[in-house]
Protein backbone atom coordinates (compact mmCIF):
# COMPACT_ATOMS: atom_id res chain seq x y z
CA UNK A 1 0.00 0.00 0.00
CA UNK A 2 2.88 2.49 0.91
CA UNK A 3 4.55 1.65 -2.45
CA UNK A 4 1.43 2.42 -4.30
CA UNK A 5 0.79 5.47 -2.37
CA UNK A 6 4.72 6.74 -3.30
CA UNK A 7 4.02 5.53 -6.47
CA UNK A 8 1.22 7.81 -6.98
CA UNK A 9 2.84 11.05 -5.07
CA UNK A 10 5.68 10.61 -7.50
CA UNK A 11 3.35 10.69 -10.32
CA UNK A 12 1.62 13.70 -9.13
CA UNK A 13 4.81 15.58 -8.48
CA UNK A 14 6.21 15.06 -12.02
CA UNK A 15 2.88 16.34 -12.98
CA UNK A 16 2.81 19.17 -11.26
CA UNK A 17 6.21 20.15 -12.33
CA UNK A 18 6.32 19.37 -16.09
CA UNK A 19 2.86 21.93 -16.06
CA UNK A 20 5.12 24.19 -13.99
CA UNK A 21 8.22 23.78 -16.65
CA UNK A 22 5.93 24.93 -19.38
CA UNK A 23 4.31 27.59 -17.75
CA UNK A 24 7.37 28.85 -17.21
CA UNK A 25 8.09 28.20 -20.72
CA UNK A 26 5.23 30.52 -21.51
CA UNK A 27 5.93 33.27 -19.47
CA UNK A 28 9.80 33.65 -20.35
CA UNK A 29 8.57 33.54 -24.18
CA UNK A 30 6.64 36.40 -23.63
CA UNK A 31 9.20 37.92 -22.65
CA UNK A 32 11.11 37.76 -25.28
CA UNK A 33 9.63 40.55 -27.65
CA UNK A 34 10.27 43.35 -24.76
CA UNK A 35 14.27 42.34 -25.13
CA UNK A 36 14.08 43.76 -28.87
CA UNK A 37 14.10 47.26 -26.71
CA UNK A 38 16.51 45.84 -24.48
CA UNK A 39 19.29 43.97 -26.48
CA UNK A 40 22.30 45.30 -23.78
CA UNK A 41 21.13 42.69 -21.80
CA UNK A 42 20.78 39.97 -24.31
CA UNK A 43 24.29 40.81 -25.67
CA UNK A 44 25.41 40.82 -21.93
CA UNK A 45 24.30 37.06 -21.38
CA UNK A 46 25.55 36.14 -24.90
CA UNK A 47 28.74 37.16 -24.29
CA UNK A 48 28.63 34.93 -20.60
CA UNK A 49 26.92 31.57 -22.39
CA UNK A 50 28.44 31.58 -25.90
CA UNK A 51 31.65 33.40 -25.60
CA UNK A 52 32.71 31.67 -22.76
CA UNK A 53 31.72 28.76 -23.76
CA UNK A 54 33.68 28.89 -27.12
CA UNK A 55 37.63 27.86 -25.75
CA UNK A 56 36.05 24.28 -24.95
CA UNK A 57 33.90 23.77 -27.65
CA UNK A 58 36.84 24.57 -30.27
CA UNK A 59 39.35 22.47 -28.07
CA UNK A 60 36.45 18.98 -28.69
CA UNK A 61 36.05 20.05 -31.77
CA UNK A 62 39.63 20.00 -32.67
CA UNK A 63 40.00 16.54 -31.18
CA UNK A 64 36.79 15.23 -32.16
CA UNK A 65 37.70 15.53 -36.20
CA UNK A 66 40.95 14.46 -35.53
CA UNK A 67 40.26 11.02 -34.43
CA UNK A 68 37.02 11.55 -36.81
CA UNK A 69 40.00 11.97 -39.61
CA UNK A 70 41.75 8.88 -37.76
CA UNK A 71 39.18 6.35 -37.55
CA UNK A 72 37.60 7.37 -41.03
CA UNK A 73 40.94 7.29 -42.73
CA UNK A 74 41.70 3.74 -41.30
CA UNK A 75 38.63 2.22 -42.72
CA UNK A 76 38.56 3.60 -45.95
CA UNK A 77 41.77 2.63 -46.78
CA UNK A 78 41.10 -0.77 -46.99
CA UNK A 79 38.61 -0.06 -49.80
CA UNK A 80 41.06 2.39 -51.47
CA UNK A 81 38.37 4.94 -50.81
CA UNK A 82 40.39 7.08 -48.86
CA UNK A 83 39.23 10.15 -50.91
CA UNK A 84 36.41 9.95 -48.98
CA UNK A 85 37.51 10.55 -45.82
CA UNK A 86 36.33 14.38 -46.02
CA UNK A 87 32.69 13.50 -46.36
CA UNK A 88 32.46 10.86 -43.54
CA UNK A 89 34.25 13.61 -41.81
CA UNK A 90 31.96 16.44 -42.75
CA UNK A 91 28.80 14.95 -42.63
CA UNK A 92 29.39 12.90 -39.03
CA UNK A 93 29.92 16.09 -37.74
CA UNK A 94 26.98 18.60 -39.44
CA UNK A 95 24.61 16.13 -38.97
CA UNK A 96 25.62 14.60 -35.66
CA UNK A 97 28.90 15.16 -33.37
CA UNK A 98 28.52 19.16 -33.84
CA UNK A 99 24.92 19.99 -32.61
CA UNK A 100 24.89 16.47 -30.06
CA UNK A 101 28.33 16.92 -28.54
CA UNK A 102 27.98 21.06 -28.64
CA UNK A 103 24.83 20.48 -26.96
CA UNK A 104 26.43 17.96 -24.29
CA UNK A 105 29.25 20.38 -23.66
CA UNK A 106 26.54 23.74 -23.68
CA UNK A 107 25.03 21.41 -20.69
CA UNK A 108 27.85 21.61 -18.70
CA UNK A 109 29.68 24.73 -19.40
CA UNK A 110 26.72 26.88 -19.67
CA UNK A 111 23.56 25.46 -18.64
CA UNK A 112 24.59 24.01 -14.98
CA UNK A 113 25.95 28.13 -14.97
CA UNK A 114 22.52 29.20 -15.56
CA UNK A 115 21.08 26.89 -13.13
CA UNK A 116 23.16 27.61 -10.21
CA UNK A 117 23.07 31.54 -11.15
CA UNK A 118 19.66 31.76 -10.80
CA UNK A 119 19.29 29.18 -8.01
CA UNK A 120 22.01 31.32 -6.15
CA UNK A 121 19.71 34.38 -6.66
CA UNK A 122 16.46 33.10 -5.51
CA UNK A 123 18.09 31.77 -2.82
CA UNK A 124 19.50 34.60 -1.87
CA UNK A 125 16.38 36.75 -1.98
CA UNK A 126 17.34 38.50 -4.78
CA UNK A 127 14.29 37.58 -7.08
CA UNK A 128 12.24 38.17 -4.54
CA UNK A 129 13.44 41.57 -4.41
CA UNK A 130 13.23 42.15 -7.97
CA UNK A 131 9.61 41.25 -7.59
CA UNK A 132 8.73 43.49 -4.43
CA UNK A 133 10.65 46.33 -6.97
CA UNK A 134 8.00 45.83 -9.19
CA UNK A 135 10.63 44.14 -11.98
CA UNK A 136 9.56 40.69 -13.10
CA UNK A 137 12.69 38.29 -12.86
CA UNK A 138 11.32 36.57 -15.53
CA UNK A 139 11.47 38.55 -18.24
CA UNK A 140 14.49 41.01 -16.40
CA UNK A 141 16.34 37.95 -15.58
CA UNK A 142 15.19 34.54 -17.46
CA UNK A 143 14.38 35.75 -20.76
CA UNK A 144 17.61 37.17 -21.59
CA UNK A 145 19.13 33.75 -20.50
CA UNK A 146 16.93 32.10 -22.69
CA UNK A 147 17.53 34.24 -26.10
CA UNK A 148 21.16 33.78 -25.47
CA UNK A 149 21.13 30.34 -24.90
CA UNK A 150 18.65 29.53 -27.79
CA UNK A 151 21.15 31.90 -30.05
CA UNK A 152 24.31 30.77 -28.87
CA UNK A 153 24.03 26.70 -29.82
CA UNK A 154 23.43 26.63 -33.10
CA UNK A 155 26.33 29.08 -34.05
CA UNK A 156 28.53 27.30 -31.37
CA UNK A 157 27.82 23.89 -32.68
CA UNK A 158 28.78 25.59 -36.40
CA UNK A 159 31.95 26.44 -35.00
CA UNK A 160 32.63 23.22 -33.32
CA UNK A 161 32.09 21.37 -36.91
CA UNK A 162 33.96 23.87 -38.88
CA UNK A 163 36.91 23.34 -36.42
CA UNK A 164 36.34 19.37 -36.22
CA UNK A 165 36.24 19.52 -40.75
CA UNK A 166 39.66 21.62 -40.04
CA UNK A 167 41.09 18.88 -37.18
CA UNK A 168 40.16 15.94 -39.97
CA UNK A 169 42.17 17.67 -42.39
CA UNK A 170 44.83 17.80 -40.58
CA UNK A 171 45.09 14.42 -39.55
CA UNK A 172 44.13 13.52 -43.02
CA UNK A 173 45.91 15.53 -45.44
CA UNK A 174 48.36 16.97 -43.12
CA UNK A 175 49.62 13.53 -41.54
CA UNK A 176 48.42 10.16 -43.36
CA UNK A 177 48.80 11.85 -47.07
CA UNK A 178 45.30 12.01 -48.40
CA UNK A 179 45.25 14.25 -51.57
CA UNK A 180 44.78 17.73 -50.24
CA UNK A 181 42.53 18.63 -53.43
CA UNK A 182 40.01 15.48 -53.56
CA UNK A 183 39.35 16.33 -49.68
CA UNK A 184 38.00 19.72 -50.39
CA UNK A 185 36.37 18.65 -53.78
CA UNK A 186 34.53 15.32 -52.26
CA UNK A 187 33.28 17.35 -49.19
CA UNK A 188 31.72 20.05 -51.46
CA UNK A 189 30.09 17.88 -53.82
CA UNK A 190 28.49 15.16 -51.40
CA UNK A 191 27.78 18.03 -48.67
CA UNK A 192 24.06 19.10 -49.57
CA UNK A 193 23.30 22.34 -48.63
CA UNK A 194 19.57 21.61 -47.16
CA UNK A 195 19.78 17.82 -46.57
CA UNK A 196 22.66 17.95 -43.96
CA UNK A 197 23.47 21.59 -43.00
CA UNK A 198 20.09 23.35 -42.94
CA UNK A 199 18.67 20.16 -40.75
CA UNK A 200 21.72 20.11 -38.96
CA UNK A 201 21.10 24.06 -37.76
CA UNK A 202 17.86 23.05 -36.71
CA UNK A 203 18.91 20.46 -34.67
CA UNK A 204 21.16 22.41 -33.04
CA UNK A 205 18.52 25.35 -32.19
CA UNK A 206 16.01 22.39 -31.08
CA UNK A 207 19.01 21.26 -28.71
CA UNK A 208 19.55 24.96 -27.46
CA UNK A 209 16.40 25.53 -26.52
CA UNK A 210 16.25 22.60 -25.02
CA UNK A 211 19.02 22.56 -22.74
CA UNK A 212 18.41 26.09 -22.06
CA UNK A 213 14.91 25.79 -21.05
CA UNK A 214 16.07 23.41 -18.64
CA UNK A 215 18.87 24.97 -17.11
CA UNK A 216 16.78 28.05 -16.04
CA UNK A 217 14.08 26.05 -15.30
CA UNK A 218 15.76 23.75 -13.07
CA UNK A 219 17.66 27.51 -11.51
CA UNK A 220 14.19 29.03 -10.97
CA UNK A 221 12.27 26.35 -9.69
CA UNK A 222 15.52 25.22 -7.33
CA UNK A 223 14.88 24.37 -3.51
CA UNK A 224 16.33 27.92 -2.43
CA UNK A 225 19.14 26.60 -0.39
CA UNK A 226 23.02 25.34 -1.28
CA UNK A 227 22.05 21.44 -1.27
CA UNK A 228 19.26 22.46 -3.29
CA UNK A 229 21.33 24.80 -5.88
CA UNK A 230 23.82 21.53 -6.27
CA UNK A 231 20.74 19.64 -6.88
CA UNK A 232 19.29 21.64 -9.59
CA UNK A 233 22.43 22.04 -11.21
CA UNK A 234 23.06 18.06 -11.44
CA UNK A 235 19.67 17.42 -12.53
CA UNK A 236 20.35 20.28 -15.57
CA UNK A 237 23.58 18.28 -17.01
CA UNK A 238 21.58 14.64 -16.51
CA UNK A 239 18.33 15.66 -18.21
CA UNK A 240 19.49 17.76 -20.60
CA UNK A 241 22.07 15.05 -21.90
CA UNK A 242 18.93 12.61 -21.91
CA UNK A 243 16.76 15.08 -23.46
CA UNK A 244 19.24 15.92 -25.97
CA UNK A 245 19.97 11.97 -26.47
CA UNK A 246 16.62 10.85 -27.00
CA UNK A 247 15.47 14.32 -29.17
CA UNK A 248 18.09 13.61 -31.58
CA UNK A 249 17.18 10.16 -32.26
CA UNK A 250 13.51 11.70 -32.93
CA UNK A 251 14.71 14.21 -35.24
CA UNK A 252 17.21 11.77 -37.29
CA UNK A 253 14.31 9.55 -37.75
CA UNK A 254 12.08 12.54 -39.15
CA UNK A 255 14.77 14.20 -41.24
CA UNK A 256 16.64 11.28 -42.58
CA UNK A 257 13.90 9.17 -42.67
CA UNK A 258 14.33 5.26 -42.73
CA UNK A 259 12.09 4.83 -39.54
CA UNK B 1 -12.00 50.21 14.63
CA UNK B 2 -13.25 51.88 11.29
CA UNK B 3 -11.92 51.70 8.21
CA UNK B 4 -10.91 55.30 7.27
CA UNK B 5 -8.80 56.53 4.73
CA UNK B 6 -6.32 58.02 7.40
CA UNK B 7 -5.09 54.56 7.20
CA UNK B 8 -2.92 53.04 4.23
CA UNK B 9 -2.87 49.85 5.07
CA UNK B 10 -5.87 47.88 6.35
CA UNK B 11 -5.55 44.24 7.40
CA UNK B 12 -8.80 42.55 8.70
CA UNK B 13 -9.27 39.05 10.05
CA UNK B 14 -5.65 37.68 8.50
CA UNK B 15 -5.07 34.10 8.91
CA UNK B 16 -2.03 32.70 6.86
CA UNK B 17 -0.53 28.85 7.31
CA UNK B 18 2.62 27.14 6.28
CA UNK B 19 1.84 23.54 6.22
CA UNK B 20 -0.41 22.29 8.88
CA UNK B 21 0.84 25.61 11.08
CA UNK B 22 -1.10 28.62 11.41
CA UNK B 23 1.38 31.58 11.44
CA UNK B 24 -1.47 34.30 11.69
CA UNK B 25 -5.33 33.41 13.23
CA UNK B 26 -7.26 36.36 12.66
CA UNK B 27 -4.92 39.45 13.16
CA UNK B 28 -6.55 42.94 12.46
CA UNK B 29 -3.94 45.69 12.16
CA UNK B 30 -3.88 49.26 10.97
CA UNK B 31 -1.02 51.52 9.55
CA UNK B 32 -1.83 55.26 9.55
CA UNK B 33 -0.78 57.46 6.62
CA UNK B 34 2.32 59.42 7.40
CA UNK B 35 3.08 57.37 10.80
CA UNK B 36 6.01 54.96 11.50
CA UNK B 37 4.61 51.89 12.81
CA UNK B 38 6.60 49.36 14.53
CA UNK B 39 5.40 45.42 14.34
CA UNK B 40 7.21 43.69 17.10
CA UNK B 41 7.22 39.78 18.29
CA UNK B 42 9.65 37.00 18.78
CA UNK B 43 11.36 35.34 16.62
CA UNK B 44 9.38 33.18 13.83
CA UNK B 45 5.77 34.88 15.04
CA UNK B 46 6.29 35.86 11.20
CA UNK B 47 7.10 39.38 10.97
CA UNK B 48 8.89 38.98 7.94
CA UNK B 49 5.59 37.12 6.66
CA UNK B 50 3.34 40.11 7.09
CA UNK B 51 5.42 41.81 4.78
CA UNK B 52 4.95 39.44 2.66
CA UNK B 53 1.47 39.61 2.75
CA UNK B 54 1.30 43.17 2.30
CA UNK B 55 3.77 43.52 -0.26
CA UNK B 56 1.23 40.62 -2.48
CA UNK B 57 3.82 38.09 -2.50
CA UNK B 58 2.63 35.57 -0.48
CA UNK B 59 -1.30 34.85 -0.72
CA UNK B 60 -3.58 34.74 3.11
CA UNK B 61 -5.85 31.67 3.41
CA UNK B 62 -8.47 34.20 4.45
CA UNK B 63 -8.95 37.78 5.35
CA UNK B 64 -8.64 41.31 3.71
CA UNK B 65 -5.38 43.26 3.12
CA UNK B 66 -6.04 46.55 2.05
CA UNK B 67 -3.39 49.05 0.65
CA UNK B 68 -4.42 52.50 -0.12
CA UNK B 69 -7.98 51.26 -0.68
CA UNK B 70 -6.72 48.36 -3.03
CA UNK B 71 -7.50 44.90 -2.56
CA UNK B 72 -3.79 43.13 -2.52
CA UNK B 73 -5.18 39.69 -2.87
CA UNK B 74 -6.79 40.25 -5.82
CA UNK B 75 -4.92 42.66 -7.99
CA UNK B 76 -3.83 41.13 -10.93
CA UNK B 77 -0.37 41.05 -11.69
CA UNK B 78 -0.12 44.55 -13.59
CA UNK B 79 -1.99 45.94 -10.72
CA UNK B 80 0.17 44.32 -8.41
CA UNK B 81 3.78 45.54 -9.63
CA UNK B 82 2.14 49.46 -9.97
CA UNK B 83 1.56 49.36 -6.74
CA UNK B 84 5.20 47.96 -6.11
CA UNK B 85 6.13 50.83 -7.50
CA UNK B 86 4.77 52.77 -4.72
CA UNK B 87 6.16 50.60 -1.86
CA UNK B 88 9.73 50.40 -1.20
CA UNK B 89 11.13 47.04 0.93
CA UNK B 90 13.85 46.50 2.66
CA UNK B 91 14.69 42.52 3.12
CA UNK B 92 16.29 41.29 6.14
CA UNK B 93 19.35 39.81 4.06
CA UNK B 94 18.97 43.05 1.88
CA UNK B 95 18.57 41.04 -1.26
CA UNK B 96 21.15 43.40 -3.27
CA UNK B 97 21.73 42.27 -7.22
CA UNK B 98 25.03 40.24 -6.65
CA UNK B 99 26.59 41.11 -10.15
CA UNK B 100 25.90 44.74 -9.86
CA UNK B 101 27.94 47.34 -7.97
CA UNK B 102 26.34 49.59 -5.13
CA UNK B 103 25.76 52.08 -7.44
CA UNK B 104 23.89 50.05 -10.14
CA UNK B 105 21.64 48.46 -7.47
CA UNK B 106 20.34 51.98 -6.33
CA UNK B 107 19.77 52.74 -10.10
CA UNK B 108 18.43 49.83 -10.83
CA UNK B 109 14.35 50.29 -10.25
CA UNK B 110 15.30 54.17 -11.36
CA UNK B 111 16.67 52.42 -14.77
CA UNK B 112 13.78 49.90 -15.21
CA UNK B 113 11.02 51.61 -14.27
CA UNK B 114 11.63 55.67 -15.75
CA UNK B 115 13.22 56.81 -18.48
CA UNK B 116 15.71 59.56 -16.85
CA UNK B 117 19.40 60.26 -18.58
CA UNK B 118 21.85 58.73 -16.84
CA UNK B 119 23.51 61.92 -15.81
CA UNK B 120 19.96 62.22 -13.54
CA UNK B 121 20.19 59.04 -12.87
CA UNK B 122 23.88 59.61 -11.06
CA UNK B 123 22.77 62.55 -9.72
CA UNK B 124 19.50 60.90 -7.85
CA UNK B 125 21.45 57.83 -6.61
CA UNK B 126 24.23 60.00 -5.10
CA UNK B 127 21.63 61.64 -3.39
CA UNK B 128 20.43 58.41 -1.66
CA UNK B 129 23.76 57.18 -1.44
CA UNK B 130 24.79 60.09 0.63
CA UNK B 131 21.33 60.06 2.78
CA UNK B 132 22.97 56.29 4.10
CA UNK B 133 27.11 57.09 4.17
CA UNK B 134 27.89 55.07 1.59
CA UNK B 135 28.83 57.92 -1.09
CA UNK B 136 32.18 56.99 -1.19
CA UNK B 137 30.85 52.92 -1.38
CA UNK B 138 29.80 53.49 -4.97
CA UNK B 139 31.83 51.14 -6.65
CA UNK B 140 32.20 48.40 -4.65
CA UNK B 141 30.57 45.12 -5.22
CA UNK B 142 27.65 43.82 -2.67
CA UNK B 143 30.17 41.25 -2.00
CA UNK B 144 32.67 43.67 -0.65
CA UNK B 145 29.93 45.19 1.86
CA UNK B 146 29.88 44.03 5.65
CA UNK B 147 25.99 42.86 6.15
CA UNK B 148 25.33 46.23 8.04
CA UNK B 149 26.23 48.44 4.88
CA UNK B 150 24.48 45.88 2.57
CA UNK B 151 21.51 46.54 4.42
CA UNK B 152 22.18 50.55 3.89
CA UNK B 153 22.64 50.33 0.24
CA UNK B 154 19.24 48.46 0.26
CA UNK B 155 17.62 51.19 2.25
CA UNK B 156 19.21 53.50 -0.58
CA UNK B 157 17.64 51.32 -3.04
CA UNK B 158 14.57 51.04 -0.90
CA UNK B 159 13.65 54.77 -1.34
CA UNK B 160 14.89 55.42 -5.22
CA UNK B 161 11.69 55.48 -6.51
CA UNK B 162 10.46 57.86 -3.66
CA UNK B 163 7.85 55.23 -2.89
CA UNK B 164 4.88 56.56 -0.29
CA UNK B 165 5.79 53.68 2.02
CA UNK B 166 8.52 51.48 3.10
CA UNK B 167 8.68 48.36 4.57
CA UNK B 168 11.53 48.01 7.11
CA UNK B 169 12.79 44.47 8.02
CA UNK B 170 14.94 44.24 10.60
CA UNK B 171 17.07 47.36 9.90
CA UNK B 172 18.85 47.84 12.80
CA UNK B 173 20.43 43.78 12.83
CA UNK B 174 24.21 44.20 12.07
CA UNK B 175 24.63 48.22 12.74
CA UNK B 176 26.97 48.99 15.04
CA UNK B 177 25.64 52.03 17.68
CA UNK B 178 26.80 55.09 15.44
CA UNK B 179 25.41 53.82 12.13
CA UNK B 180 22.56 52.44 14.37
CA UNK B 181 21.50 56.01 15.33
CA UNK B 182 21.92 58.02 12.02
CA UNK B 183 19.59 54.85 10.90
CA UNK B 184 16.98 55.80 13.33
CA UNK B 185 17.35 59.24 12.54
CA UNK B 186 17.25 58.59 9.31
CA UNK B 187 13.74 56.17 8.97
CA UNK B 188 12.25 58.80 11.23
CA UNK B 189 13.63 61.88 8.82
CA UNK B 190 12.31 60.28 5.70
CA UNK B 191 8.89 59.87 7.14
CA UNK B 192 8.70 63.28 7.98
CA UNK B 193 9.64 64.98 5.23
CA UNK B 194 8.80 62.88 2.19
CA UNK B 195 5.46 62.41 3.52
CA UNK B 196 5.92 58.48 4.05
CA UNK B 197 4.43 55.65 5.94
CA UNK B 198 6.77 53.46 7.54
CA UNK B 199 6.59 50.24 8.50
CA UNK B 200 9.67 49.13 10.91
CA UNK B 201 9.54 45.29 11.71
CA UNK B 202 12.20 44.89 14.56
CA UNK B 203 13.69 43.38 17.80
CA UNK B 204 15.39 46.36 19.03
CA UNK B 205 12.90 47.47 21.56
CA UNK B 206 14.96 50.80 22.58
CA UNK B 207 15.25 52.14 19.18
CA UNK B 208 12.49 50.81 18.10
CA UNK B 209 10.17 52.41 20.71
CA UNK B 210 12.57 55.59 19.98
CA UNK B 211 11.00 55.75 16.41
CA UNK B 212 7.78 54.33 16.41
CA UNK B 213 4.44 56.44 16.48
CA UNK B 214 2.51 53.25 17.15
CA UNK B 215 3.60 49.84 18.20
CA UNK B 216 2.02 46.21 17.32
CA UNK B 217 3.05 43.17 19.46
CA UNK B 218 2.21 40.22 17.89
CA UNK B 219 2.92 36.22 19.27
CA UNK B 220 1.31 32.80 18.49
CA UNK B 221 -0.36 34.31 15.24
CA UNK B 222 -2.40 37.12 17.24
CA UNK B 223 -1.66 40.46 18.07
CA UNK B 224 -1.25 40.48 21.94
CA UNK B 225 -0.92 43.91 22.75
CA UNK B 226 -0.89 47.76 20.99
CA UNK B 227 -0.78 50.81 21.60
CA UNK B 228 1.81 54.35 21.40
CA UNK B 229 5.44 53.47 23.13
CA UNK B 230 4.73 55.11 26.01
CA UNK B 231 1.26 53.21 26.80
CA UNK B 232 2.89 50.13 25.90
CA UNK B 233 5.84 50.86 28.61
CA UNK B 234 3.43 51.49 31.63
CA UNK B 235 1.27 48.17 30.42
CA UNK B 236 1.05 45.95 33.10
CA UNK B 237 -0.05 42.56 31.45
CA UNK B 238 3.09 40.24 31.91
CA UNK B 239 2.97 39.34 28.46
CA UNK B 240 4.03 43.37 26.60
CA UNK B 241 6.18 43.51 30.56
CA UNK B 242 8.62 41.01 29.50
CA UNK B 243 8.96 41.27 25.98
CA UNK B 244 9.77 45.29 26.39
CA UNK B 245 11.64 44.42 29.01
CA UNK B 246 13.36 41.76 27.82
CA UNK B 247 13.02 39.62 31.08
CA UNK B 248 13.83 35.79 30.10
CA UNK B 249 10.88 34.41 32.23
CA UNK B 250 7.27 35.22 31.87
CA UNK B 251 4.76 33.91 29.07
CA UNK B 252 6.65 34.65 25.88
CA UNK B 253 7.22 31.51 23.75
CA UNK B 254 11.35 31.64 23.25
CA UNK B 255 10.90 28.13 22.00
CA UNK B 256 9.40 26.80 18.39
CA UNK B 257 6.16 24.82 19.36
CA UNK B 258 7.56 21.13 20.26
CA UNK B 259 6.09 18.04 22.24
CA UNK B 260 7.77 18.28 26.08
CA UNK B 261 11.29 18.13 26.53
CA UNK B 262 11.45 15.03 28.87
CA UNK B 263 9.26 13.11 26.98
CA UNK B 264 10.94 14.34 23.91
CA UNK B 265 14.44 13.14 26.12
CA UNK B 266 13.37 10.13 27.05
CA UNK B 267 12.47 9.09 23.48
CA UNK B 268 9.45 7.73 22.77
CA UNK B 269 10.09 6.73 19.58
N1 LIG C 1 9.36 29.25 3.06
C1 LIG C 1 8.87 28.78 4.22
N2 LIG C 1 8.33 27.54 4.28
C2 LIG C 1 7.80 27.06 5.41
N3 LIG C 1 7.78 27.74 6.56
C3 LIG C 1 8.29 28.98 6.58
C4 LIG C 1 8.87 29.57 5.41
N4 LIG C 1 9.29 30.80 5.73
C5 LIG C 1 9.00 30.97 7.03
N5 LIG C 1 8.40 29.88 7.55
C6 LIG C 1 7.91 29.75 8.92
O1 LIG C 1 7.07 30.83 9.18
C7 LIG C 1 7.32 31.34 10.47
C8 LIG C 1 7.44 32.84 10.39
O2 LIG C 1 8.61 33.18 9.69
P1 LIG C 1 9.08 34.67 9.53
O3 LIG C 1 10.29 34.68 8.70
O4 LIG C 1 7.92 35.49 9.10
O5 LIG C 1 9.44 35.04 11.04
P2 LIG C 1 9.96 36.41 11.63
O6 LIG C 1 8.93 36.86 12.61
O7 LIG C 1 10.31 37.34 10.55
O8 LIG C 1 11.24 35.96 12.45
P3 LIG C 1 12.65 36.75 12.61
O9 LIG C 1 12.42 37.80 13.60
O10 LIG C 1 13.56 35.69 13.14
O11 LIG C 1 13.05 37.25 11.26
C9 LIG C 1 8.57 30.66 11.01
O12 LIG C 1 8.21 29.92 12.13
C10 LIG C 1 9.05 29.76 9.92
O13 LIG C 1 9.24 28.47 10.47
MG1 LIG D 1 12.03 38.02 9.73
Amino acid sequence: MDTLQNLGRWALGMFERLGRGHLFLLYVLMGTPGLLFRLRLVVQQVYSVGVLSLLIVTVSGLFVGMVLGLQGYNTLVDFGSEEALSVVVALSLVRELGPVVTALLFAGRAGSALTAEIGLMKATEQLAGMEMMAVDPLRRVVAPRFLAGFISMPLLAAIFSAVGVFGGWFVGVGLLGVDDGAFWSQMTAKVDFYEDIVNGVIKSAVFGFVATWIALFEGYDAVPTSEGVSRATTRTVVHTALAVLGLDFVLTALMFGGV
Amino acid sequence: MSRDSDNLVEIRGLSFARGDRMIFDGIDLDLRRGKVTAIMGPSGTGKTTLLRLIGGQLRPLSGSIRVDGQEVPRLRRDQLFDLRKRMGMLFQSGALLTDLTVFDNVAFPLREHTRLGEALIRDLVLMKLEAVGLRGARDLMPSELSGGMARRVALARAIALDPMMIMYDEPFTGQDPMSMGVLVKLIRLLNDALGLTSVVVSHDVAETAGIADYIYLISGGKVVAQGTPEALDRERSPWVNQFMHGEPDGPVPFHYPAPDFADDLLGAG
